[in-house]
């Protein structure tokens, strides 16, 4: 069923999401039992212009990765991942179990992991942000989530653990009250109890 | 059928699927993500969720009659269903799949079968809206129309 002489009508007062290039040649490794989520993942990212490989599972990822038992250590990461995103809930190795086996490997513990989940449990998001998760993305993902991951290739960013956490932490509360916020109108205010 | 006909179809029913509670903003931004080089994506995610849903149903069907009850599946199922409703911005079905987890947290079976009818209904009615208004879309663009976005 493919359409031909696609044209859209584009409500000029509407605000359209940014599509300028972030950094094209950024690999992205997408990772989400859910082949629907991974298919919006997918293109929320390509739209933000980085390249993306997506996976349906932590195992799968390992191998990508090239840290799976029994591989040399001098073959990590010959894909050139630049970032990992990755749901939290999974059948087999979650989302923080494959934080942990990339931050426990000298080549791949500097590529910046973001977790996402559909579920708002603040002790969760500390422990992946304390264990080194570099950003939390409360499912469903939205444009504005993925502006955000561009700022974690920053140099500016700064290095002391402590003052990332609590940044980000605040970044996660804003985004998930406003996202809590437009879909009811009525709820003026959200607290995120860390 | 006359564009403007179609298009004014279009509009209504759109507007509907949203007053209605069928559909959320969670749409609104997988409409915004489709442009000319990717024409097809809401209908592809919508086909994605129609056939995964139908797989899950039908399993949570299977789960909830059997002897004895696993609930940890039943809600292991609902957990997955729940997630892609959202993803998609179908948001009855949503809400279909948090009342069904809560009985499934009580281990209540009589709960879970009641709410499990709720969330198929919600399912095959919003089912059956998208599929009217994507085949509407497919049919103004045959004809050389445009689609505008909702306000």
């Amino acid at each position: 069923m493919a359409r031909t002489n696609i044209s859209r009508e584009i409500d000029a007062k509407k605000q359209l999401p940014s599509r300028a290039p972030v950094t094209p040649d950024i690999h992205v490794l997408a990772v989400d039992d859910s082949n629907i989520d991974r298919k919006v993942i997918e293109r929320l990212l390509k739209t933000s212009s980085y390249k993306v490989t997506s996976v349906d599972s932590a195992l799968r990822a390992l191998e990508i990765l090239g840290i799976e038992e029994g591989r040399s250590p001098s073959t990590a990461n010959s894909f050139q991942v630049n970032m990992i995103i990755t749901d939290y809930s999974m059948p087999d190795l979650t989302g923080y179990d494959l934080l942990k086996r990339i931050k426990e490997n000298a080549g791949l513990k500097d590529i910046p992991v973001v977790i996402m989940s559909s579920e708002n449990v603040p002790t969760r998001i500390k422990r992946c942000l304390e264990d080194g998760a570099k950003d939390f993305i409360i499912k469903p993902v939205q444009l504005e989530d993925v502006k955000r991951l561009s700022q974690h290739f920053s140099s500016t960013i700064k290095k002391s653990s402590g003052v990332v956490c609590s940044k980000r932490k605040q970044e996660i509360e804003d985004a998930q009250s406003r996202k809590i916020a437009s879909r009811c109108p009525h709820v003026h205010e959200l607290r995120v109890i860390a | 059928m006359d564009v403007a006909k179609l298009q004014q179809q279009h509009l209504e029913l759109t507007q509907a699927l949203f007053k209605e509670g069928f559909l959320d903003e969670q749409f609104t931004q997988l409409q915004q993500l489709e442009d000319p080089s990717n024409p097809e994506f809401v209908a592809e995610v919508s086909t994605l969720f129609f056939d995964d849903s139908q797989r899950i149903l039908a399993e949570l069907t299977k789960s909830l009659d059997g002897d004895p009850v696993d609930f940890k599946k039943i809600d292991a199922y609902v957990h997955q269903f729940k997630g892609s409703s959202s993803s998609i911005g179908a948001h009855r079905v949503k809400v279909g799949c948090t009342v069904l987890r809560t009985c499934c947290e009580e281990e209540n079976r009589e709960g879970c079968w009641q709410a499990l009818q709720q969330v198929k209904q919600e399912f095959f009615l919003v089912k059956n809206r998208l599929e009217l208004l994507l085949q509407l879309e497919q049919q103004i663009l045959a004809e050389g129309g445009t689609i505008p976005f909702m306000e």
